[in-house]
């Protein structure tokens, strides 16, 4: 005779938008979604802010968004480069659509602390 | 020149049909079904839709000489055969700008769909479509702020909103009702809905729901860090009672109401929208009643049509069908209005029964919504038809969760970010629909008994309501 119901604890859980309900993506995972990016024309943007901040629309631009940059390697650098100028920072890639002026996908690579 | 008055009954297409005349791109055209009484000719039932719907009436009368009908007149410039229906047949009616007040979808649509449709020449008559001239569209105000817009305020990208409606629809209090409200936006839903039959019954009155409402909310925002909304129901018996109750949803800060726009009527909704574009506030449209008047195939208003006047009137989320849910939709048709929704043209194209080239100008785009009896099976063909910009809702497919609505809710998200995910990384998200969200299910246990609980729902009834193509 079990002691327990069978009904489990949903516990709330701080979340940052798209993708905030899977696992952390590894390497690879992240590389197909910046193909993506690049593939539907859009303009890789990173940004930053301290998690203190994540509800604010404006987080800092890291450097300037890099508009019609096709090259995949260099995204994924300039990502690194910025989660190590701010390591305690949330990073998130932002796919830029200069038409519609809005964002085709954002979403968090790194998370601050 | 001027003519004499000769009194009597002529024939309408002695007048009405002009197979030579070449359509004005200001002119608002039509394409109506028609299936006309027995031995009534083809010609005779399009120029008598052409004449009731536009300046004619059923005997010649003196008072048309004090003006140039020929300058305010309907025409039916084409007929065609429809396709696998040897009774019925499309009549393309063009009418000139002139005869419709500026930005008023109550004023075309009470030409259009007027007396002309209990005409007794006439056994059936549907209206199909209708091309909208850019001249009109740039008189109305259309959403009050559009997907664009929708996204920022709400700090969703790269994927469709995800919502559902409160479950049981009607009698739980105010204090229950915010209950629900909470567990499913803290479960990482974006919006909640009311269920369009609650206004402010004894039960649960709105001011109650309003407050209790806007406290969950609050808090669920508050606890997950994304922005939440619930559709709160604005749709009253008067004017009045709409804008006040459309006024405490501000004063609570609320983002986003909701409004009935069949039932409601199209004064009322325009009324609105106007509203919410001055103050600010996202507008969700419900559709109630409409199957009444979109489901017959040979009569009444082709939904594409009630669509397009939304678009027009105002709203920045509109029901739509599922496609693969419990409600009426076949696939073709849903894109082809969902495209008249979200799209700035729309060329004209019989596969998706768009009759018409649509230009939309710069009028912002609606969020199409998809509603009834889907669950989490169902999500990937749901990102395949209706891709990001929609809302997809889950009701049953949330509350009926075995751990409760917060865990459903939880459910849906990972399975739609997991569809999204696969979708971006090139995978074919219907045919893998299977693997990726078994996969997905290995890191989220509340999806794996979503998936247990779901297995065997199916809704396959063959739609009521097809394209007209030869069988």
């Amino acid at each position: 005779m079990p002691f327990q119901s069978t009904v489990g604890d949903y516990q709330t859980v701080a979340t940052l938008e798209t993708f905030g309900f899977l696992p952390p993506m590894t390497q690879e995972e992240i590389y197909d979604q910046i193909a993506y990016i690049i593939a539907q024309g859009w303009s890789p943007v990173i940004e930053h802010v301290h998690p203190s901040g994540s509800m604010q629309t404006y987080w800092s631009y890291w450097k300037l968004p890099f508009f019609g940059e096709k090259d995949l390697n260099l995204v994924v650098s300039e990502l690194e480069a910025c989660h190590r100028a701010y390591p305690d920072h949330h990073v998130r890639i932002i796919g830029y659509d200069a038409y519609t002026q809005s964002q085709g996908t954002a979403f968090v690579v790194f998370q601050g602390r | 020149m001027s003519k004499k008055y000769d009194a009597g009954v002529k024939e309408y297409r002695d007048t009405y049909w002009t197979p030579e005349y070449v359509p004005l791109d200001t002119d608002l055209l039509a394409c109506f079904k028609c299936t006309g009484q027995e031995g009534v000719p083809k010609e005779e039932v399009a120029a008598a839709v052409a004449a009731e719907s536009s300046t004619g009436t059923w005997s010649t009368v003196w008072s048309e000489l004090l003006t140039d009908l020929e300058f305010y007149k309907g025409r039916c410039y084409r007929i065609e055969d429809v396709p696998g229906d040897p009774e019925a047949f499309y009549a393309f009616i063009a009418y000139p700008l002139d005869l419709f007040e500026e930005g008023s979808i109550t004023n075309v649509l009470t030409s259009l769909v007027g007396n002309v449709f209990g005409f007794k020449a006439l056994r059936h008559l549907r209206l199909e479509d209708i091309r909208f001239p850019i001249a009109f569209i740039k008189t109305c105000g259309g959403p009050p702020n559009g997907i664009v817009v929708e996204r920022d305020r709400l700090n969703k990208y790269g994927r469709p909103l995800l919502g559902c409606t409160i479950k049981p629809k009607l009698g739980l209090s105010g204090k229950n009702y915010g209950r629900v409200v909470y567990e499913c936006l803290r479960g990482g839903l974006d919006l909640t809905k009311d269920d369009e039959n609650i206004n402010s019954q004894p039960f649960q009155r709105w001011r109650e729901r309003f407050e209790f409402v806007a406290e969950a909310v609050k808090l669920a925002q508050q606890e997950t860090g994304e922005v939440k909304g619930h559709y709160l129901n604005c749709t009253a018996n008067t004017p009045e009672e709409l804008y006040e109750r459309a006024e405490f949803a501000k004063e609570l800060d609320m983002p986003i109401i909701m409004h009935d726009y069949i039932t409601g009527g199209f004064t009322a909704n325009t009324g609105l929208a106007n509203w919410c574009r001055k103050n600010g506030m996202l507008l969700h449209i419900h559709r109630a009643m409409h199957a009444v008047i979109d489901r017959h195939p040979k009569h009444g208003i082709h939904f594409r049509v009630l669509a397009k006047c939304l678009r027009l009137s105002g709203g920045d989320q509109l029901h739509t069908g599922t496609v693969v849910g419990k409600l009426e939709g076949d696939r073709q048709t849903t894109l082809g209005y969902i495209d008249n929704l979200r799209e700035s043209f729309v060329p004209e194209d019989r596969s998706r029964g768009n009759f018409f080239d649509q230009d939309w100008g710069s009028m912002p785009g609606v969020f199409a919504v998809a509603s009834g009896g889907i669950h989490v099976w169902h999500m990937p063909a749901l990102l395949a038809i209706f891709g990001d910009d929609s809302c997809l809702q889950f009701g049953g497919g949330t509350h009926g969760h075995p751990w409760g609505s917060a865990a459903g809710a939880a459910a849906n998200r990972v399975a739609l970010e997991a569809c999204v995910k696969a979708r971006n990384a090139g995978r074919e998200i219907e045919k893998e629909s299977r693997d990726i969200l078994t996969e997905a299910a290995k890191h989220s246990p509340e999806l794996a008994i979503a998936l247990e609980t779901w297995k065997e729902i199916k809704f396959e009834f063959d739609t009521v309501d097809k394209l007209d193509v030869q069988g």
